[in-house]
């Protein structure tokens, strides 16, 4: 066996040694330029998606009369309450924003009550049509509210249930359902088993350590489905208008006074629609990236 | 404490059969320790003890009850999982505490039995902290609480020190064994690392495909497995294995590998008479063979391939006739690549094995006792 000399094994620079250093540089470079242009695109998506939502909240805070005014400014000055208690003032608006504050809250408790154990079944248990069931649900999803429309309405009318607020209410949760069974049912799968076995072997029946475990660790997830029914009811027209005549919710009334009214008008009805469904969007983020296998605990 | 016996247990899943005709009983205040190959019905056995997955057939019967179909809770029995399962929503005292609190002991009774259970384990100062901001290591210290002070008849563990790094692995090891032991709870173990069965149980029963092939102390799962895969499965480097022919020789049953004739002992003859002019199996540990310089009657000539040496003993690894043979040496021996050495093969260690079944072939006395 021959001594390999130290110098030797120490010296690190090879023929193809600038060759690598070469390679690497371009390496750097191309990694560079992959992550400038991500961010590029995501700071021009987002642009894209906050201008009209700033524009609406800057003409809502203005006077009537910057409003109108061209060139528009960037921050409203002055700043005023005008247009909003303008639009707040209408006729109609307080009654409908209450009766959309009562639907929703209804459908928030109907779809929640019956997604809840809906979606542990579908999350725990193999039963047999599981999977037909599953795109059953989702088929719901699927259907034009359109087509039914008239159906509905007839079948509303001879029940007795035409132009109510909880018969609208019950429309939304139908029309949610199926988001939140699959949202509470993704949020219950995440919950591991082990959990639950271990209450059972520590003194639990099912029902006590669904109740003690599961509920509690699936409650964030819950809310933020039992939310998504609340801004989807909230938002909802097409049903609202169809089902209801004297109880209007608040974006039914608002469509329906939207051409007789001016622009100070619509920039505060925006505004005042679009408050909910940002927070909601703001608490639910996490929720939906741990959904999506974004984050994991 | 309480006794645990298994009868014809059959468990399916689909057509797949995870637990086939298993019977074993456990005593009270023993340890045992189920290994084998992953896939091998070992955690779903342990299930079945706990009444998490009902058995298709047979019965399983703790402290002279029978409860098969029993739900966990009436079984009287605790578990460590193998992810812990710990409550992340509940602090270490509420989740060491949550078995107490369900069985309704007054509030007194669980802050002492907690205590006790934490100082055990060494957990005393982290009760009121979150499993969230624990090392796998603590997390797993609680689980083991957690089972500890719930006081259960039988105590039931899956793997749990599986997830744990080798250092903490092995530092636990020895620290769930005194406390077990200390304890005198009915324990049985699910692991497939054969070093945590031989170290930690009393008996130690090996499964495969289903079955349970041997339930055996430690010592004699090691050196006299009932078969060959025991024999390759435990033990690092797997048991030996040479093949030999059965003749008949000056009036007595022998064997011969290469230019080497073994006279088994004694107790061996009769059965060994049935495969004269037939092959067999030797099996014998690395560690059992005794290796020398100089050539000596009853040796073997074998030529060295490799060397390793592994501090406390240097592994050689030499070739014969059809096959590989690991040979444990003092480091001191002195052996080189390409020399040739002489084996001693002692015949109280070797293993007697049918080359069709795989099974041992053992003498009629052992048959009786077993």
């Amino acid at each position: 066996m021959t001594e390999t000399t130290y110098p030797d094994r120490i010296k690190p620079i090879t023929p193809s040694a600038e060759r690598l250093d070469a390679q690497r540089r371009r390496a750097k470079l191309a990694h560079a330029v992959r992550r400038a242009s991500i961010y590029i695109l995501a700071v021009a998506i987002a642009i894209w998606i906050l201008l009209p939502i700033w524009l609406i909240a800057s003409m809502a805070f203005s006077t009537p009369a910057d409003v109108r005014a061209f060139p528009k400014q960037i921050l409203p000055s002055p700043f005023s309450t005008q247009t909003l208690e303008f639009f707040l003032n209408t006729q109609g608006i307080i009654n409908s924003t209450i009766n959309s504050l009562v639907v929703a809250v209804l459908a928030l408790v109907i779809s929640t009550l019956l997604a809840v154990p809906a979606g542990y079944a579908i999350a725990r248990y193999l039963f047999p049509g599981r999977d037909a069931i599953r795109l059953g649900i989702l088929s719901v999803r699927a259907f034009p509210v359109v087509v039914l429309a008239v159906p509905l309405a007839v079948v509303f009318i001879r029940l007795g249930m035409f132009d109510k607020v909880h018969s609208l209410a019950m429309m939304h949760a139908a029309l949610t359902l199926p988001t939140t069974i699959l949202v509470v049912a993704s949020v219950f799968a995440s919950v591991p088993y082990e959990l639950e076995e271990a209450a059972l072997i520590f003194g639990c029946t099912r029902a006590q350590a669904f109740w003690r475990i599961v509920l509690p660790l699936a409650l964030p997830g819950i809310a933020a489905a039992a939310i998504l029914t609340f801004v989807l009811s909230w938002n909802e027209v097409f049903a609202a208008i169809l089902l209801t005549i004297s109880n209007r919710t608040l974006p039914a009334q608002i469509l329906y006074t939207l051409d007789k009214s001016g622009d100070p008008f619509k920039f505060a009805g925006g505004f005042f629609m679009l408050v909910p469904s940002l927070i909601f969007i703001f608490f639910i983020r996490r929720y939906l990236f741990n959904m999506w296998g974004q984050i994991n605990k | 404490m309480a006794e645990i016996v298994i009868e014809r247990a059959v468990k399916r899943f689909g057509k797949f059969v995870a637990i086939d005709d298993v019977s074993l009983t456990v005593h009270d205040q023993e340890f045992v320790v189920l290994l084998g190959p992953s896939g091998c019905g070992k955690t779903t056995l342990l299930r079945a003890i706990a009444g998490l997955g009902m058995l298709d057939d047979g019965r399983i019967v703790i402290d002279g009850r029978d409860v098969t179909y029993l739900p966990p809770k009436q079984r009287d029995i605790s578990m460590v999982f193998q992810n812990y399962a710990i409550f992340p929503h509940m602090t270490v005292f509420d989740n060491i505490a949550f078995g107490l609190k369900m069985r309704k002991l007054a509030k007194e009774t669980i802050r002492e039995r907690v205590d006790h259970a934490a100082k055990l384990l060494h957990i005393e100062n982290m009760l009121e902290r979150y499993p969230g901001a624990m090392s796998g290591g603590q997390r797993q210290r609680v689980a083991v609480a957690r089972a500890i002070a719930y006081d259960a008849k039988v105590l039931l563990m899956d793997e749990p020190l599986s997830n744990l790094d080798a250092l903490l692995r092995l530092e636990m090891r020895a620290e769930l064994k005194t406390l077990l032991a200390r304890l005198g709870a009915t324990t049985v173990y699910v692991t497939h690392d054969q070093i945590e069965a031989l170290s930690m149980g009393d008996r130690i029963a090996v499964m495969r495909a289903g079955k349970i092939l041997q339930v055996d102390t430690p010592t004699r799962v090691y050196d006299l497995p009932a078969n060959q895969f025991v024999g390759s499965f435990i033990g690092n480097p797997p048991m030996n294995f040479l093949y030999g022919q059965v003749r008949r020789q000056d009036g007595a049953t022998k064997i011969k590998i290469g230019e080497l004739l073994i006279t088994p002992p004694e107790e061996m003859q009769p059965p060994l008479r049935a495969y004269e002019g037939r092959h067999i199996y030797l099996g014998i540990r690395a560690e059992n063979m005794e290796a020398l310089t100089q050539p000596s009657p009853d040796t073997l000539p074998v030529t060295v391939e490799v060397i390793e040496p592994l501090g406390s003993q240097n592994l050689l690894t030499a070739h014969i006739e059809g096959g590989m043979l690991k040979i444990s040496t003092h480091p001191d021996f002195p052996a080189t690549t390409g020399g040739q050495i002489w084996l001693r093969f002692p015949v109280r260690k070797i293993r007697w094995i049918d080359p069709d079944s795989g099974e041992a072939i053992v003498p009629d006395l052992e048959k009786v006792l077993a």
